[in-house]
């Protein structure tokens, strides 16, 4: 176990290093020049060159990187914004909560919408259920979050006006002077952003589920089961639901990864603070140690997830040793 | 003494995508308590559907099944989940064919086992894991103590087998219903598990169906014996009269394409053809595509089950009874022939 873990984060460093780099090279080969817009609109060349020699930009890529490298082991910083030199450390500190909350509450609401759904369309195929679900599926497969974000926002929002359009509040601690905060106003401004962000997972998981259960059911040791005169309640919990549930943590892990992805789109069009938001504002100015910041902590977050994962897979199926 | 175990007239039918298939046509055969019924047909035959009918393990959504099966009196088809479960896993009990996915991979052993217990009786978990402790001992495993925390992956195939075995004995059921139990052994294994099983009857004294495809095991362990050929039986006598009176054309089949490593036979014989469609079954007697003996007859009227006279032995043909007596004999000469 511990062999595995050491060696997966050995693996986990070299892709954090590969993955930085090459974020740096691209935002080095596209065509523009960071100085330049760090500086100003009214800079002169001067100012410009004067700019590129404080951020090191007149350094080559490799120095950069190894100069960033340097500042992010030895004083744990990702380095300050190009464009107002706020610290890109407080940055993700203040974004990350509002992914957060939406990716885990999103994924949460998905969850709660498949797994019934899912089981029943499973355990009463072609029933009215399993052919609605199925329509719902189709759906959530086809829409893009960002068309569902609007028609919602614009439905419930702002035509029947019973949810905010967009905005974020604080779960805990609010800002002094913030207009809103705590639990309710946080869960109230976040109803559509988990709807829009949940319903593709919501359909993909519906189906995931509803197969994963009715290939568990026909399994033999649910005919032994049976056999042995066990209640079918307990069939169900015991061993249908509890073995059709493996290939779903593995896949959840995966996916709460992979959904910081789809996070941009949600947070974009609901005005939310996130990191997706932070990118895209980064991307626009060319700030690239926000850019390398976000995706620094992204890659961190995805590999502590898929690490998790497989520890708990091994923890729920004791066909697997990690070796 | 009364049966155990009665089945009458069983008809079981699946529904397909494709139209209706009769798995169980119309079976009837009874088991006393504490005998061995062997029941021994091809693939497809109906042979697992029947004991799988009786149990009440088909799927309900596309199977329909009519006649009757009493077990001591009580009537098994149509019954309830509830009203099965009070005896399914207590009274009687079912060994499957593949021990690999018999088993929940991701419980212990004991989880199993203790489970069967709980669901019958009002014990502790601890007093449950000691009859688990006893049942494997039972079955011969050694250790059992600690390999009630194992999984089923950390044993071999023959030791799942007797964990499958000691889950069926564990409450002490009247009969035990074992569909193919040492087809997925290799054969060393499979002489082991017999030999524990015929150990365990005279010890516990329970009624055995087993079904099979191998005539062997069906002599090792049978009292009687049930052929079955396209959802039907087609001869059903004690096993003595099976093995040295055969009167059905698909037994003769099946006794010539024996193997034998004791006699040196050129090749096997084979019975020709395939089993038959049980969505289409060929009208008239269901084996006459593939039998030698055909007549007219065969191709239009299903023969009955009926006993050759002066017997209680069963058979569905249409031959008369001194072409049976006679090519029985040939056949039973050539296996015997081939063995000396």
């Amino acid at each position: 176990m511990w062999r595995f873990i050491a060696r997966r984060l050995m693996w986990a460093v070299f892709l954090f290093v590969a993955v930085t780099f090459i974020t740096y090279v691209i935002f080095f080969v596209a065509p523009n020049d960071p100085a330049k817009l760090a500086a100003g609109k009214a800079a002169t060349p001067e100012q410009v060159k004067q700019v590129a020699e404080y951020l090191n930009l007149d350094e080559p890529v490799w120095k950069q990187y190894g100069l960033w490298m340097k500042q992010l082991v030895f004083e744990q910083s990702l380095g300050r914004s190009f464009v107002n030199r706020e610290d890109v450390n407080d940055i993700i500190i203040r974004a990350a909560p509002v992914t957060a909350s939406l990716v885990f509450g999103g994924a949460i609401l998905w969850l709660l919408v498949s797994i019934p759904i899912g089981v029943y369309s499973a355990l009463r195929p072609r029933s009215l259920i399993d052919r609605s679900a199925m329509i719902f599926v189709l759906i959530g497969i086809s829409a893009h979050p960002v068309w569902i974000g609007l028609i919602l926002s614009f439905v419930f929002g702002s035509y029947l006006g019973i949810t905010p359009i967009s905005g974020y509040c604080d779960l805990v601690n609010p800002a002094i002077g913030a207009e809103c905060g705590g639990p309710v106003e946080w869960a109230y401004h976040m109803i559509l952003p988990w709807c829009t962000f949940a319903l593709l997972f919501a359909a993909l998981y519906v189906r995931l589920i509803r197969a994963n259960v009715m290939e568990t059911m026909s399994e033999d040791y649910v005919r032994t089961a049976r056999a042995k005169g066990v209640a079918e309640h307990t069939v169900l919990r015991s061993h249908i639901l509890r073995n059709s549930m493996l290939p779903i943590v593995t896949i959840l892990g995966l996916d709460i990864a992979l959904a910081l992805g789809g996070a941009v789109f949600t947070e974009t069009i609901f005005n939310l603070p996130g990191l997706g938001r932070q990118v895209i504002v980064a991307y626009e100015k060319t700030d690239l140690p926000v850019i390398v910041g976000v995706v620094v902590f992204s890659t961190v977050v995805i590999i502590l997830f898929n690490l998790i994962v497989d520890c708990l897979y091994a923890v729920l199926d004791p066909r697997i040793r990690l070796t | 003494m009364t049966a155990l175990l009665e089945v009458e007239n069983l008809r079981t039918r699946f529904r397909t995508d494709d139209g209706f298939v009769q798995a169980v046509d119309g079976v009837s055969f009874a088991i006393e308590p504490g005998s061995t019924l062997g029941i021994v047909g091809e693939s497809g035959s109906g042979k697992s559907v029947t004991c799988l009918t009786v149990m009440g393990l088909n799927d309900t959504r596309n199977t329909t099944s009519e006649g009757s099966a009493r077990f001591d009196g009580i009537e098994l088809i149509g019954a309830g989940r509830d009203q099965l479960n009070k005896l399914r896993g207590t009274r009687m009990a079912m060994i499957f064919q593949d021990p690999m996915t018999s088993l929940n991979p991701v419980k212990t052993i004991g989880w199993q086992l203790e489970e069967a217990v709980l669901a019958h009786q009002d014990v502790t978990r601890k007093e449950a894991r000691a009859r688990s402790v006893a049942a494997l001992g039972d079955v011969r495993i050694p250790r059992a103590e600690a390999r009630l925390r194992d999984y089923p992956h950390q044993f071999s195939g023959g030791m799942r087998q007797r964990v499958m075995i000691a889950m069926a004995l564990i409450n002490g059921p009247d009969l035990i219903i074992a569909d193919e139990p040492t087809t997925a052994l290799d054969v060393t294994t499979q002489a082991q598990i017999l030999a524990l099983m015929n150990g365990l009857q005279e010890e516990h004294g329970m009624a055995i169906i087993m079904i099979t495809h191998d005539l062997g095991v069906v002599a090792e362990v049978a009292d009687d014996v049930v052929v079955m050929y396209g959802g039907q039986i087609v001869e059903q006598a004690p096993v003595g009269e099976v093995f040295y009176r055969p009167r059905h054309p698909y037994t003769w089949g099946l006794l010539g394409s024996l193997p034998r490593l004791d006699a040196e036979v050129d090749r096997l014989v084979q019975i020709p053809g395939q089993p038959p469609s049980l969505m289409r079954p060929p009208d008239g007697c269901r084996f006459h595509p593939r039998c030698a003996y055909t007549m007219d007859i065969c191709r239009t009227q299903l023969p009955v089950l009926e006993t050759s006279p002066g017997t209680d032995h069963l058979q569905r043909c249409w031959l008369d009874d001194e072409t049976k007596r006679r090519e029985g004999t040939k056949i039973i000469e050539m296996v015997h022939q081939a063995a000396s």
